[in-house]
């Protein structure tokens, strides 16, 4: 598959979005008990806040792969239409409403309504932020399985077809959103730099786990289709002469990435090197900012390469131009 | 329920590209609007066409074959390109089972043509929106055409008759006759997504002759080889 800038950036931006998202709720969640320390409404306003920067430029990037700009304004809200049937449809439902929900956590801790509007056990003070949050959290990861599953629910790109896929979205977003909580924690100077250092560790890890996963899997993968299923002729030695046109088309532009081999093999090297190892490393000496830096730009060598290791089986039908 | 769909002979098929030509003229003068054509007289050319006519060689040399194999839509009974659309434009429409696009709904995502694994659906680089055969909807559904025109532009071009067209749910049609009598099959069935277009495969035309049938025993010719050789010159040897 050609690799699509605009899907590349806005999986990565509302993956680390949703995890940092996801990062302050547990913080909060667990302050509320008393088991983290509480922090300064000033921390969950300017944490959300950034997770809405991140989940903007995500939608800036998301209207850069509709045909047209004015698509955004004219048609995409029909995208929302066929949620019964279409991934993409839920994501697209998905994405408004916790982007929404972001900005109603944002607002509540901006507007203080710390006030506890219930008690669980008469312990635990619930007020309106938490509660906002807590739906945010389940939002959160509703668009994570949506975003996912519009890539594992096509059943023709083979190595995408997998509940690794899910699992990978996830935990990628996750690691990358606890990263940046914990760059963000550092930067403001909160005590709250090991709990998210503890977590981008153990998601990064995880990650690597059910990536690795992936790639082993779709490095021995059978395709279901080849030449012979394609034109129905049952004869070992089949080759295609001419695909019917000596420019380019639309199958030959969207189905193959066109880079060379060394090209890459270099960008899966890169992304195993820059998502795993190396925010690993500098998470454990303690400079998570770089951590989150290297780590987001080896995602977005990821996004690129988990794109173009998918193999269209259309592709058959474009081998050879004459 | 009608299902109306293509039949294509790949034993009469001779690659003439006639079908490709004459889709592209019919549906790029459409009500639907162009199909878009880059740089038609450049280096590369590039274009939107709903139908394609591509070559292969079977075999080992010398011993090869060369099969053209016309391409295009195939109208599935399970069309996998319909339900992951988000908007709607996708869509089989239920009098007659053709599969179209809404080009007014499309917002030009891609999404469709990912989940066919035909690779018969190309985006308009001018309109920016998913394209695809329509069994010249307009043209078989126009009551005011004579009966015989209410055809597919391709089939009706096809100058050696390759290209069938009708209801492959009628048991009784010419196209259900031929699928059931010269072993029609379907492409890639390992995807159940059904097609509708089914193509007849390459036969060799085989006839059994005995020798007694090549050389006639009483054949008159044969009572001249009792005249014997011809000796000395014959008439055109002396001729000055």
């Amino acid at each position: 598959m050609h690799p699509a800038f605009s899907v590349i950036f806005l999986t990565t931006l509302i993956g680390a979005a949703q995890g940092l998202f996801l990062a302050l709720v547990t913080a909060q969640v667990y302050a509320v008990d008393g088991i983290l320390p509480a922090q300064e409404p000033g921390f969950y306003v300017q944490g959300s806040f950034i997770a809405l920067v991140l989940l903007a430029l995500g939608l800036v990037a998301a209207a850069f792969h509709l045909g047209k700009l004015e698509y955004f304004i004219t048609r995409a809200w029909r995208g929302m239409s066929q949620w019964r049937t279409s991934w993409l449809s839920r994501e697209l439902i998905a994405l408004p409403i916790f982007m929404g929900l972001v900005f109603l956590y944002f607002a509540a801790h901006y507007a203080g309504l710390h006030e506890p509007l219930f008690t669980i056990g008469g312990k635990l003070a619930v007020d309106a932020t938490l509660l906002i949050g807590i739906v945010g959290a389940v939002m959160a990861f509703v668009l994570y399985i949506s975003t996912a599953m519009i890539y594992a629910s096509v059943r023709f790109m083979q190595e995408w077809h997998s509940p690794l896929t899910v699992f990978n979205y996830i935990l990628f977003g996750l690691a990358s959103g606890f990263v940046l909580a914990a760059a963000f924690a550092a930067t403001v100077g909160s005590d709250l730099v090991g709990f998210f250092t503890g977590w981008a560790l153990i998601f990064t890890i995880a990650s690597a786990v059910t990536r690795g996963a992936s790639l082993y899997r779709n490095a021995r993968i059978e395709h279901k289709s080849n030449l012979q299923t394609a034109i129905g002729v049952r004869h070992p030695r089949i080759r295609q002469k001419s695909m019917g046109f000596m420019g380019g088309s639309f199958n030959t532009r969207e189905f193959f990435h066109h880079a060379s081999d060394s090209a890459y093999d270099m960008m899966r090297y890169a992304f195993i090197a820059l998502v795993f190892v190396v925010p690993v490393i500098l998470l454990l000496l303690d400079a998570p900012l770089l951590a989150f830096i290297a780590q987001y730009i080896g995602l977005l060598a990821e996004r690129w390469y988990f794109f173009a290791e998918a193999k269209h089986p259309q592709n058959l039908y474009y081998q050879s131009i004459a | 329920m009608t299902q109306l769909a293509l039949v294509i002979d790949l034993n009469v098929c001779v690659g003439c590209h006639a079908c490709v030509t004459s889709c592209k003229e019919w549906n790029t003068s459409g009500w639907a609007g162009p199909m878009a054509d880059e740089e038609p007289y450049g280096k590369d050319p590039s274009g939107t066409f709903f139908n394609r006519v591509q070559m292969y060689e079977v075999g080992e040399f010398p011993a090869t074959e060369t099969v053209h194999f016309p391409k295009s839509c195939l109208h599935c009974e399970e069309p996998p390109c319909v339900p992951v659309c988000p908007t709607g434009a996708s869509y089989k429409r239920e009098d007659n089972g053709v599969v179209l696009v809404d080009y007014d709904k499309c917002i030009g995502c891609k999404y469709c043509s990912w989940s066919c694994p035909y690779g018969v659906r190309e985006l308009d680089e001018y309109q920016k929106v998913m394209k695809k055969c329509t069994l010249c909807i307009d043209r078989i559904s126009d009551e005011t055409k004579p009966e015989a025109e209410r055809k597919p532009a391709c089939v009706l071009s096809c100058p050696t008759s390759a290209r069938l067209f009708g209801d492959v749910h009628d048991p009784d049609s010419e196209v259900s006759v031929a699928i059931r009598e010269n072993a029609g099959y379907q492409l890639m069935p390992e995807w159940g997504t059904k097609p509708a277009n089914h193509y007849l495969p390459r036969r060799k035309t085989r006839i059994q002759i005995f020798e007694d049938e090549l050389i006639r025993a009483d054949n008159p010719l044969k009572k001249e080889e009792a005249v014997g050789e011809i000796i000395g010159d014959t008439i055109d040897d002396v001729a000055m």
